[in-house]
C-alpha cells in the first residue's frame, strides 16, 4: 500500500493511530499489527482502542504464533500448541480478539481470511467506512512457524457469515458466533453497529483539525487573571 | 525588611491547601513577595499535611527553617511543628472544651469550630474562620479576605459565600479583640502592581499553551497530575486535547503520532511513568518526531515517597532509552525558567527533530511564587516545517533525507545539522514515511550497513546545533568569586537566598545555577570554573548527579556536595550550616 506510514514500536500502533486522529480527523488511520502486536504486547492499547471508538481501522494479522521471533506462543495460539518455549503445549486458554471487543462495546467487528482475498478486501473495506473503531481480525498461516493452523487447517474449516444473510446489528448473537471455532470457524462482519466516534464527542474537537488552527503566545495573558 | 513566614497543620481534608492559597493570594495581592510550599503525604484523607506561606518585602525564592505563627488544626499539628517555632512565635488552635485553660504566651486559642458553627452551621467554614483569624492576628485588612471570599464562590448558592464571610469574620474579630496586641507582626497592603500567583506546574501548562501546544496524552501520576488538569480546563479556548491514556506507555506513543501529524504534542509524567515511556522516548530518536516531555520527579526507586521532592532522576533522563539518540534536558528552577525554557522546549524540538526534556520536581511544581506578569511579546512559535514548494516533485522529498534544506541556524544554512524537512502526512502532495527500524532517506526498513552509519551520523550532528542553542548558566554574582555554590532545577531559588546571606555577611560567594544540563554547557563551566576557588555543589539527591555529569563532560571536580535526600527540599538554614565556612 503506498500511503503514509509510521512504523512504530512492537504492539503501539493503536496509540499511534490514536494521536494522529486525533489532531487531524481528516486522516484515514489504518493501524496494523500481528497477533503478537495487538492482542499480546499492546493488549492493553486493543482494550482502550475497542472502548474509545475513535475512527481507526485496526488490520490484526492473526497468525496464531509469534512469527518474527521464530515461533513462540501468541495470545491466540490453541491450547496444546507446541513450541520450542511451550515444550508441553500451551497451558493456558486463547483469547479471541471477537468476543473480546464486543465485550468492549467495539462497533465493527469483523474477521476475514487471507486466502480470500476477495472477501478480505470487502471487509477491510466496510471496517474503513465505518466511523469508528474497527476490528478486522485476519486469520493467516505462517507457513515457517505454525504447522499446526495452515492453509489447509483454515480453508476446511472457514465459512461465510454472509452466505447466511447474517444479521449485524444482533449483538448476542454475534456473540455467540464468534465463540464458534473448531470444526467449523465463521468469517466474515460479525456485529455492526453505528455509536459516534470518539472524536465527535471532543469540544475542542468541533470545526477545524487541529492542525489547522492558528496559535498564538499572546493568547495565554487572558489567562493571567486567574494568577492574580 | 519584613520577612515573615507562617504554617498551616493539619489532617488530608482538612483544607489547608485552600487556607494557605487563600492566604498566599492575599498577601501577593498586597504587594508582597510571597513564597509558599506544601508538604503533603500520599492520603486521601488522615496523615499529616501542612501549607508554609513565606511574606516578604523583598524577593524570596524558599521556604524558611523558622515560622513565627502555626496556625494547627489538630493537635499533631502543634507537636510537630512547635520546633519550627521562632522565640515570639505564636500557635492559633482550637482548645476546644479545654478552652478556659489558663492563657499562655503565644498560645491563642480561638473557637475556630464553635464559630464555624454559629456562622454558618457546618464545620467546614473552620477554614474560613482560620483565615479571618490569620488576618485578625496580623491586623490586616478584612476587606482583603472578603473580596477572595466573593471571587471563590461566586458560582456556589449566595448562602455559602455569605456563610463563609460571616465565619471569617468571627474569626477575625476573635483574635483582633484577643490576640493582636501580644503578637508583634503586623502586615499591611503594599503598593503593587498585579502579580501571577504560580506553581512550577501552572507554569509548565502555561508555558505548553503560549507554544500552540495542541495535544497533550498523559496518565495521572503526583506530582505532574496539574499539568494535565489545569490544561484539561483549556482545552476549548485554547484548541488543545487533553488525553488520558491507558497508561505512559500509550501517552508517549499518541503524543509521537500526534506530532508526526503535525501536531504540537506533549507528555508530563514522574520517574515510574517515564520508565514506561523509555521506548518511545528512543522511537522519537529514530523517527525523529519532535516531543516535549515534563518529567516532575519525586523520590524513587519505584514507588518512593510519593509526594515528595528530589532531583533523582537527572542521569536518568540523560541516558533513558536504547540506542542512542540526541536529546535535550532543561532543569527549570523558578516559575519564570519554567515557562520559558516551556516554550523553548517546543521550538526546540520541532527545529531538530528531538525529544526535549523538561526535568522539574514536586518542589518546584507545587510551590507558589508571586511573579511580574509573563512577557510574550517576545515569543515566537517555530515550527521549522517545509512546504510542498521546496520539493519539485513527489520523488524528490525523503522524511529523513541527509540535507540542510530548510532549515536555517546560527551555524549558517550550509552547516551539515543532520535536520531533515518535515512534512505533514496528509497536508501534502507527498508521502511521509517514518520507520522504528533503521531507514533509508526516505523511510524504508533497511539493513544496508553504509545507510546504518549515515543515518547515525545524521541524527547525531543535530548534536552540534543544540549545543549552539544552550541555555547558559546563570551566573549570581562576582565570577571572581571565593565560594561557587553549584545547582540545578529546583534548588535555584534556596541557593541564591545562601548566596545573598553569605554576601550580607561580607563574604564574596556567588551562584551558578544550571537551567540546562544537556547538551552540556561545557565551554561556560570550564571558564567559570577557573575564577572560582573553592565549589560546592548542593543537589537534592544521594549521589549528587550534576557533579558526576560534570565530571564526566569536563573533568572538572567540586570540593564538597551537599546533598539531601529525605524527600523534603533545602532551606537555606541547611545549607548554611553545612558550609562550614
Ligand atoms: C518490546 C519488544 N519486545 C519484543 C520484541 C520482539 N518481537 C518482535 S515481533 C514479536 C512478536 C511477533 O508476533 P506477531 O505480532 O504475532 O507478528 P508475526 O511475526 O507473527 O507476524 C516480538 C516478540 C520487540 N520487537 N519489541
Ligand atoms: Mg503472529
Amino acid at each position: 500500500m503506498k500511503c503514509n506510514t509510521f512504523n512504530g514500536l512492537h504492539g503501539r500502533s493503536l496509540p499511534l493511530a490514536t494521536g494522529a486522529k486525533l489532531v487531524n480527523p481528516e486522516l484515514v488511520v489504518i493501524a496494523e499489527g500481528g497477533d503478537g502486536d495487538m492482542y499480546g504486547e499492546g493488549g492493553n492499547h486493543f482494550i482502550q482502542a475497542a472502548r474509545k471508538n475513535t475512527n481507526i481501522t485496526l488490520l490484526a494479522h492473526n497468525n496464531q504464533v509469534y512469527g518474527l521471533t521464530k515461533g513462540q506462543a501468541s495470545p491466540t495460539s490453541e491450547p496444546g500448541f507446541t513450541t520450542k518455549v511451550q515444550t508441553e503445549g500451551v497451558k493456558i486458554s486463547m483469547l479471541d480478539p471477537l468476543t473480546t471487543a464486543l465485550s468492549l462495546n467495539a462497533g465493527f467487528v469483523a474477521r476475514s481470511f487471507s486466502g480470500d482475498i476477495e472477501h478480505l478486501s470487502w471487509v477491510i473495506q466496510q471496517a474503513i467506512q465505518h466511523r469508528g473503531f474497527s476490528l478486522v481480525d485476519i486469520l493467516m498461516p505462517c507457513i515457517s512457524f505454525n504447522k499446526l493452523n495452515t492453509f489447509k487447517w483454515y480453508k476446511s474449516r472457514i465459512y461465510k457469515l454472509e452466505d447466511e444473510h447474517w444479521d449485524t446489528s444482533n449483538k448476542a448473537a454475534a456473540y455467540t458466533r464468534a465463540e464458534e471455532w473448531g470444526e467449523k470457524i465463521p468469517i466474515g462482519i460479525f456485529y455492526k453497529a453505528e455509536r459516534p466516534p470518539y472524536e465527535d464527542l471532543i469540544s475542542a474537537l468541533k470545526g477545524k483539525p487541529l492542525i489547522d488552527r492558528e496559535y498564538n503566545p499572546q493568547r495565554v495573558s487572558k489567562l493571567f487573571n486567574e494568577f492574580i | 525588611m519584613l520577612d515573615f513566614s507562617l504554617k498551616i497543620g493539619g489532617q488530608a481534608g482538612q483544607g489547608m491547601q485552600t487556607i494557605g492559597y487563600i492566604l498566599s493570594k492575599i498577601f501577593s495581592r498586597g504587594g508582597y513577595h510571597i513564597f509558599s510550599t506544601q508538604d503533603y503525604q500520599s492520603r486521601i484523607r488522615g496523615g499529616h499535611n501542612s501549607f508554609q506561606i513565606r511574606v516578604s518585602t523583598n524577593p524570596v525564592g524558599a521556604a524558611s527553617a523558622k515560622i513565627e505563627l502555626l496556625i494547627a488544626l489538630d493537635e499533631m499539628s502543634i507537636a510537630e511543628h512547635q520546633t519550627e517555632l521562632t522565640a515570639t512565635g505564636g500557635i492559633i488552635y482550637d482548645a476546644g472544651d479545654a478552652a478556659s485553660a489558663e492563657a499562655q504566651p503565644g498560645r491563642f486559642t480561638i473557637p475556630l469550630e464553635k464559630l464555624a458553627l454559629e456562622a454558618g452551621g457546618k464545620k467546614v467554614y473552620v477554614n474560613s474562620v482560620a483565615c479571618g483569624a490569620a488576618l485578625g492576628l496580623l491586623e490586616y485588612e478584612f476587606s482583603a479576605l472578603e473580596k477572595l471570599l466573593i471571587a471563590s464562590f461566586s458560582k456556589k448558592p449566595p448562602d455559602v459565600l455569605e456563610a463563609n464571610t460571616k465565619a471569617a469574620l468571627a474569626g477575625f474579630k476573635y483574635a483582633k479583640d484577643n490576640y493582636a496586641s501580644q503578637f508583634a507582626t503586623k502586615l499591611k497592603p503594599q503598593a503593587t502592581t498585579p502579580k501571577l500567583m504560580i506553581n512550577g506546574n501552572e507554569a509548565i501548562a502555561l508555558g505548553a499553551l503560549a507554544s500552540g501546544c495542541n495535544f497533550f496524552a498523559a496518565y495521572p501520576m503526583t506530582p505532574a497530575t496539574s499539568i494535565m488538569v489545569y490544561l484539561a480546563g483549556k482545552q476549548k479556548d485554547f484548541d488543545i486535547v487533553v488525553e488520558q491514556a491507558e497508561d505512559e506507555i500509550a501517552a508517549l506513543n499518541m503524543v509521537l503520532g500526534a506530532s508526526y501529524a503535525g501536531a504540537r504534542a506533549m507528555t508530563a509524567t514522574s520517574g515510574g511513568g517515564f520508565a514506561l515511556m523509555t521506548e518511545a522516548l528512543s522511537l522519537a530518536g529514530i523517527t525523529e518526531t519532535p516531543a516535549v516531555i515534563a518529567l516532575v520527579q519525586r523520590p524513587g526507586p519505584a514507588t518512593g515517597l510519593p509526594t515528595r521532592t528530589e532531583q533523582g532522576d537527572l542521569l536518568f533522563a540523560l541516558y533513558a532509552g536504547h540506542g542512542e539518540f540526541q536529546r535535550v534536558i532543561f532543569t527549570p528552577g523558578s516559575a519564570q525558567e519554567a515557562f520559558y525554557l516551556t516554550q523553548k522546549a517546543f521550538n526546540l524540538a520541532d527545529k531538530y527533530q528531538v525529544p526535549v526534556l523538561i526535568l522539574s520536581d514536586q518542589y518546584l511544581a507545587d510551590s507558589y511564587r508571586n511573579i511580574e506578569p509573563f512577557d510574550l511579546s517576545a515569543l515566537k512559535i517555530d515550527r521549522c516545517l517545509a512546504s510542498d514548494e521546496d520539493f519539485a516533485d513527489t520523488q524528490a522529498y525523503r522524511r529523513h533525507e541527509i540535507t540542510t534544506l530548510g532549515v536555517t541556524t546560527p551555524l549558517g544554512a550550509s552547516t551539515p545539522l543532520g535536520v531533515s524537512p518535515r512534512l505533514v502526512p496528509g497536508k501534502s502532495a507527498h508521502l511521509v514515511v517514518t520507520d522504528s527500524d533503521e531507514h533509508t532517506e526516505d523511510g524504508h526498513l533497511t539493513e544496508d550497513l553504509d545507510m546504518r552509519i549515515k543515518m547515525v551520523d545524521k541524527r547525531h550532528r543535530k548534536y552540534q546545533g543544540l549545543v549552539a542553542e544552550i541555555e547558559p548558566p546563570l551566573v549570581n554574582g562576582a565570577a571572581e568569586t571565593d565560594l561557587l555554590l553549584i545547582g540545578w532545577g529546583s534548588t535555584y531559588g534556596v541557593i541564591t537566598e545562601a548566596v545573598h546571606t553569605l554576601n550580607e555577611q561580607g563574604k564574596n560567594v556567588s551562584q551558578l545555577h544550571f537551567p540546562q544540563v544537556w547538551p552540556f554547557p561545557k565551554k561556560a563551566v570550564a571558564a567559570i570554573f577557573k575564577s572560582a576557588k573553592r565549589k560546592v555543589i548542593i543537589e537534592n539527591n544521594s549521589t549528587g548527579q550534576l557533579a558526576q555529569l560534570l565530571r564526566a563532560e569536563t573533568g572538572l571536580t567540586v570540593d564538597a556536595k551537599i546533598l539531601k535526600y529525605d524527600g523534603r527540599p533545602f532551606t537555606a538554614e541547611y545549607i548554611l550550616e553545612r558550609l562550614e565556612l
